[in-house]
């Protein structure tokens, strides 16, 4: 039903000046293809996108409230999101830090080999993420390059919560980074140099100046990381150690129940995740929309 | 660019110094890793893995995956950009969020709802399996789920492109004669050239290195329905490193070739870079 969400923000206008749902609002206009195109449109999307979706959302409402309570909420399930959700938020504020930093400096300085980083933080986009998945175990291992290193310190990371924390900001980073550049390119020296005329200090500079405008992109970039990081599969499940109940990640939990035919429990719990992540994403808009009708900085 | 704060003191080398320290630690050394590993023993044991008849089968198998799932892509891709940049209508904004909508989907999840419609449980499992089609462990459940994970890669490229661009070229082509294919083949297909390459990069690079989504709807049959990133997982959990970093060399320079490709695009054509945008 589209089309209702959109008209119902505004006043409606008389019934006759009303766009009929999925007609074009120009009726002459002299480009062609609008069926055609539109049409292609509206059935790929519903043959790829909604019909499984809507494969999922039936099975869930055909196992019945207390079912779907059981197999959404039960200790493993619980203990399996408390991971998910607890590791992907602290690599996104780790991200966020890191981020904001790595965008900052590719922006504002100039250095040798600037635009080589600057490409290659897009890195986790383009590499798949088995590849991560088994590199950065691999380095964080008893005898890897950096496991060596910390686990005589008493600090072990691969097959550990923090392990799937790096596994995390490694596929996140790239979220938080490419928001936060274009803002802070198009921030100017103007306002800083501003500042600076007024009296103010650096970290005055920063805080009250550049961080307020970079705010809405950084929690932008922030929200995607956390997002992509809930459902994250390919970069975790080599470096998790995947102990049910203490390093088990909700999606793989999906995959063993599955693997073990319990299709309304890998159900169950994949509605969960797609409803939080759902949530975010409209929070994030909600978000995007006050701030660009304030006038801020939002996109 | 002119000083800004920090700027020439000891605290942008600082600054330099963490950013590059953190990008090292993150990036260049997981990179490395895979690189190393691959030649722990030598480039000619990694030839010979990656010459082994299921590493081959794996290869093959994902070229097919993406050469189905990027085509249709881009056709879907066209259409979706060309209905929403070119006509007006009622929804427009809700249909250009639910183009986006399986990028906020699990991978897992992505595989998950395609076993529901087709596997042998699923909704038309028992209408497939009496006509004894098979979809999920099989190639087109691969390819199906590649295609959802890719599926808004090619539209968002193409439709803020094509939306700052306008209707003017199109509009006058048209009252010039031109028929409408003509028109998009001679005035709307090369303004939008480098935008279509760029989505169709990334599209690629995610097609070729799908893992969550292509696993649950693999099956693991080796040599049938094993992709790169799949077969990368099963030597490595059957402790062959050097021949599971060996194939994984191969998607890592996949995505250094992608990365280098994307770069030179955003130079020579001043696109930027949209891929944690929206």
């Amino acid at each position: 039903m589209p089309g209702a969400a959109d008209t119902a923000l505004a006043p409606l206008p008389p019934r006759s000046e009303r766009p009929r749902l999925l007609q074009p609002r120009v009726r002459r206009s002299i480009i062609p293809g609008f069926g055609l195109t539109l049409g292609l449109t509206v059935g790929w999307l519903s043959l790829i996108v909604f019909l499984p979706l809507a494969a999922l959302a039936l099975k869930a409402a055909g196992m019945g409230p207390a079912e779907f309570a059981h197999a959404a909420l039960g200790g493993r399930a619980i203990a399996a999101y408390k991971v998910s959700f607890g590791a992907a938020l602290v690599a996104a504020l780790v991200n966020a830090v890191f981020g904001t930093l790595v965008a900052w400096v590719l922006v504002r300085y100039r250095f040798p080999g600037r635009r080589l980083v600057g490409a290659m933080v897009d890195l986790p986009f383009a590499l798949p993420t088995a590849v991560a998945g088994i590199a950065l175990t691999t380095l964080y291992a008893e005898h890897g390059l950096i496991g060596a290193l910390l686990v005589p310190l008493g600090v072990k990371v691969a097959f550990t919560w923090l392990g799937i924390t790096v596994a995390l900001t490694f596929v996140g980073m790239p979220f938080v980074v490419r928001s936060i550049e274009p803002v802070l390119a198009d921030l100017g020296h103007d306002v800083e140099e501003a500042a600076a005329t007024l009296g103010a200090n650096r970290l005055q500079t920063f805080n009250r100046v550049i961080f307020p405008a970079i705010f809405p992109a950084l929690l932008t970039g922030f929200a995607m990381a956390f997002a992509r990081g809930v459902g994250e599969y390919g970069s975790v499940i080599f470096i998790a150690g995947n102990m049910p109940y203490r390093t088990e990640i909700a999606p793989l939990l999906i995959v063993t129940q599955l693997e073990q035919y319990d299709y309304n429990g890998a159900s169950a719990i994949a509605v969960v995740l797609l409803l939080a992540s759902f949530a975010m994403l409209v929070v994030l808009n909600l978000y995007q929309a006050y701030i660009a009708r304030r006038g801020g900085r939002g996109e | 660019m002119r000083r800004a704060i920090g700027q020439g003191s000891g605290g942008s080398t600082i600054l330099i110094a963490i950013a590059l320290g953190f990008l090292a630690l993150m990036l260049a050394l997981p990179l490395f890793t895979v690189f190393a590993e691959a030649l722990d023993q030598g480039v000619g044991t990694s030839l010979e893995a990656i010459r082994q008849p299921d590493a081959i089968a794996a290869m093959k198998l994902t070229l097919l995956v993406a050469a189905i799932a990027v085509p249709a892509n881009v056709v879907f891709g066209l259409a979706a950009s060309w209905a929403i940049t070119k006509f007006d209508f009622a929804g427009k904004s809700l249909l250009t969020s639910l183009i986006d909508l399986p990028l906020s989907v699990s991978p897992v999840v992505s595989g998950l709802i395609y076993v529901l419609l087709f596997g042998a449980q699923g909704w038309f499992g028992e209408w497939l399996g009496d006509r004894d089609i098979q979809i999920i462990f099989a190639v087109p459940g691969i390819v199906l789920a590649t295609m959802f994970v890719t599926f808004p890669f090619v539209a968002r490229e193409l439709i803020p492109l094509m939306q700052g661009q306008g209707r003017d070229d199109e509009e006058a082509a048209l009252s010039l004669g031109a028929t409408g294919f003509q028109t998009f083949r001679r005035v709307t297909l090369p303004n939008i050239r480098w935008g279509l390459l760029y989505g169709v990069l990334l599209c690629n690079a995610r097609a070729m290195g799908e893992f969550g989504a292509v696993s649950v709807v693999s099956g693991h049959i080796r040599g049938q329905t094993n992709t790169m990133p799949l077969h990368v997982e099963i030597l490595y959990n059957e402790y062959d490193y050097v021949a599971a970093f060996s194939v994984a060399a191969l998607l890592a320079l996949l995505a250094l070739v992608t990365l280098g490709l994307k770069t030179l695009l955003e130079w020579r054509y001043g696109h930027s870079s949209a891929g944690g945008g929206h």
